[in-house]
């Protein structure tokens, strides 16, 4: 193994956050730092470029490699229905309160490819609140977007998400909604006719809709506490009182002044409700 | 600092059991026991524990005298500010929460201050944390593949990272409270 001299490492992962930001305005400088490390060490051995100066020297003088670290440092694939008690608990407690909206706005961010907003747009099928639905499917990788918008997966996740699906209330059979040709399934494109995908970047882009219901799971983990902060208050702002908000299964808001926004309608599965009274800018 | 795999509880038991309160150093363990969604691992090794366990939690400092466990379906990582992160990066060698994640961001936490231990699996998981700790001039602790019930773990820990102590699990939790009392 290549030995690491940890604060080289960290002159070097500087400059690396830097190049991309300055150059390419992404910004990672408020990533949660370790993992941060670990995915930029990948780029290094992925690519064989041996230091991440060298990774850094690529990102700034080839135009297309921008898109190669941005795949390489983005939240990853995901499954259906993962913990299939928030998914039941969204069809049982969430949704029929949304349906007291006329319209309903849902913004899932941080989408990765895909796999929760074929879910959710399932469980709004299911439920007949669908048709009144306009989901915002958002993420800063645009290779993800596209797989998200394709909708195929590797047949072989089918029947983990099949049993998901059923553990989360599912009416049907999970295979309804995909065909299968070799080693791929692909979800069901009418599920996406309410479906708008969008490049969105959380760290530097503003609110993007009013929304009743806002998803962002396991997606916070990767930053660090201010981060997360600033985004729920993004989330918070983008959601109208009473708005819901469903967060990954074991994430903390204690760290974050934000947290005080909410109210939770089910601590254990991370679903909050925005507070009625809140004054983000002093205003409301 | 512990990672262990298939028999992995049968090893933890008695060792967790041998670790004698109060300790003045965290302990953190990595188990590819737990299965994702159930949360069984923390309440049965509390039972065999004299110190306090409980799932890692995200953000969260470490804390010395507590065992904290890997949560299942995320990585663990340790900040280099002593606190929980947790990851859903892809799984290592089929792991997630995987002992190489955990390991290697804790050698970059703790450097010299760190003991990392290898008990049995059957996965080669863990080796390539271990050779960090060691290289960032932490200890390196393998249970003797002889009296593992799964050897693979141990040996691969001893081929691709060596180890400063390579014992039977039973003198393991006695080297450990030695540590720790005069960290």
């Amino acid at each position: 193994m290549d030995r690491i001299d940890p604060a080289l490492e960290d002159i070097e992962l500087e400059l690396f956050v830097r190049a991309l930001r300055q150059r390419h305005g992404y910004d990672f400088g408020h990533y949660a730092p370790a993992s941060l490390r670990r995915r930029v060490r990948q780029l290094v051995q992925t690519h064989g470029t041996g230091t991440i100066s060298a990774l850094t020297g690529r990102l700034l003088h080839e135009p297309e490699f921008v898109f190669t670290v941005i795949e390489g440092l983005s939240v990853p694939v995901s499954d259906m229905f993962r913990d299939p008690p928030v998914f039941r608990a969204l069809r049982e407690q969430v949704l029929p309160l949304l349906a007291s909206w006329p319209r309903i706005n849902i913004w899932q961010a941080g989408c990765a490819s895909g796999q929760e907003v074929y879910s959710l747009a399932i469980l709004l099928e299911e439920e007949g609140l669908y048709e009144r639905c306009q989901i915002y499917a958002t993420d800063f990788n645009p290779a993800a977007l596209r797989r998200a918008q394709e909708g195929i997966y590797p047949a072989r996740a089918a029947q983990a998400w099949s049993r998901n699906y059923l553990e989360a209330g599912g009416r049907h059979s999970l295979a309804d909604y995909y065909s299968a040709r070799y080693e791929f399934i692909k979800l069901d494109q009418r599920l996406r006719r309410n479906v708008s995908f969008a490049n969105h970047n959380l760290v530097t882009d503003k609110v993007f809709c009013e929304a009743q219901l806002v998803l962002c799971r396991n997606v916070l983990i990767y930053f660090a506490n201010p981060l997360q902060d600033r985004v729920l208050g993004l989330f918070r702002d983008s959601l109208v009182r009473g708005g819901f908000l469903c967060l990954g299964l074991r994430e903390s808001l204690e760290f974050a002044p934000s947290g005080a926004d909410f109210t939770a309608l089910d601590a254990n599965l991370r679903i909050y409700r925005r507070n009625v009274f809140t004054a983000p800018d002093g205003k409301a | 600092m512990i990672g262990c795999s298939a028999g992995g509880l049968g090893a933890l038991k008695p060792l967790l059991r041998a670790l004698t309160p109060p300790l003045p150093l965290p302990v953190i363990v990595c188990s590819h026991s737990a299965e994702p969604g159930t949360g069984l691992l923390v309440p049965l090794l509390a039972r065999h524990a004299r110190l306090p366990v409980r799932e890692a939690r995200e953000r969260w400092p470490v804390e010395a005298g507590i065992i904290h466990l890997a949560p299942p379906g995320y990585h663990l990582l340790i900040e280099r500010d002593r606190c929980f992160a947790y990851s859903v990066d892809e799984p290592v060698h089929y792991s997630r929460p995987s002992i190489d994640v955990l390991f290697e961001s804790a050698a970059d936490a703790y450097g010299a201050g760190l003991a990392g231990v290898m008990l049995t699996g059957a996965s080669p998981d863990g080796a390539q944390g271990l050779a960090r700790i060691r290289q960032a001039g932490g200890l390196a602790i393998v249970q003797d593949p002889a009296d593992a019930l799964a050897p693979t773990m141990p040996q691969a820990a001893l081929d691709q990272a060596g180890a400063d102590h390579c014992l039977p699990l039973a003198r393991i939790a006695p080297l450990l409270n030695e540590l720790a009392h005069c960290a």
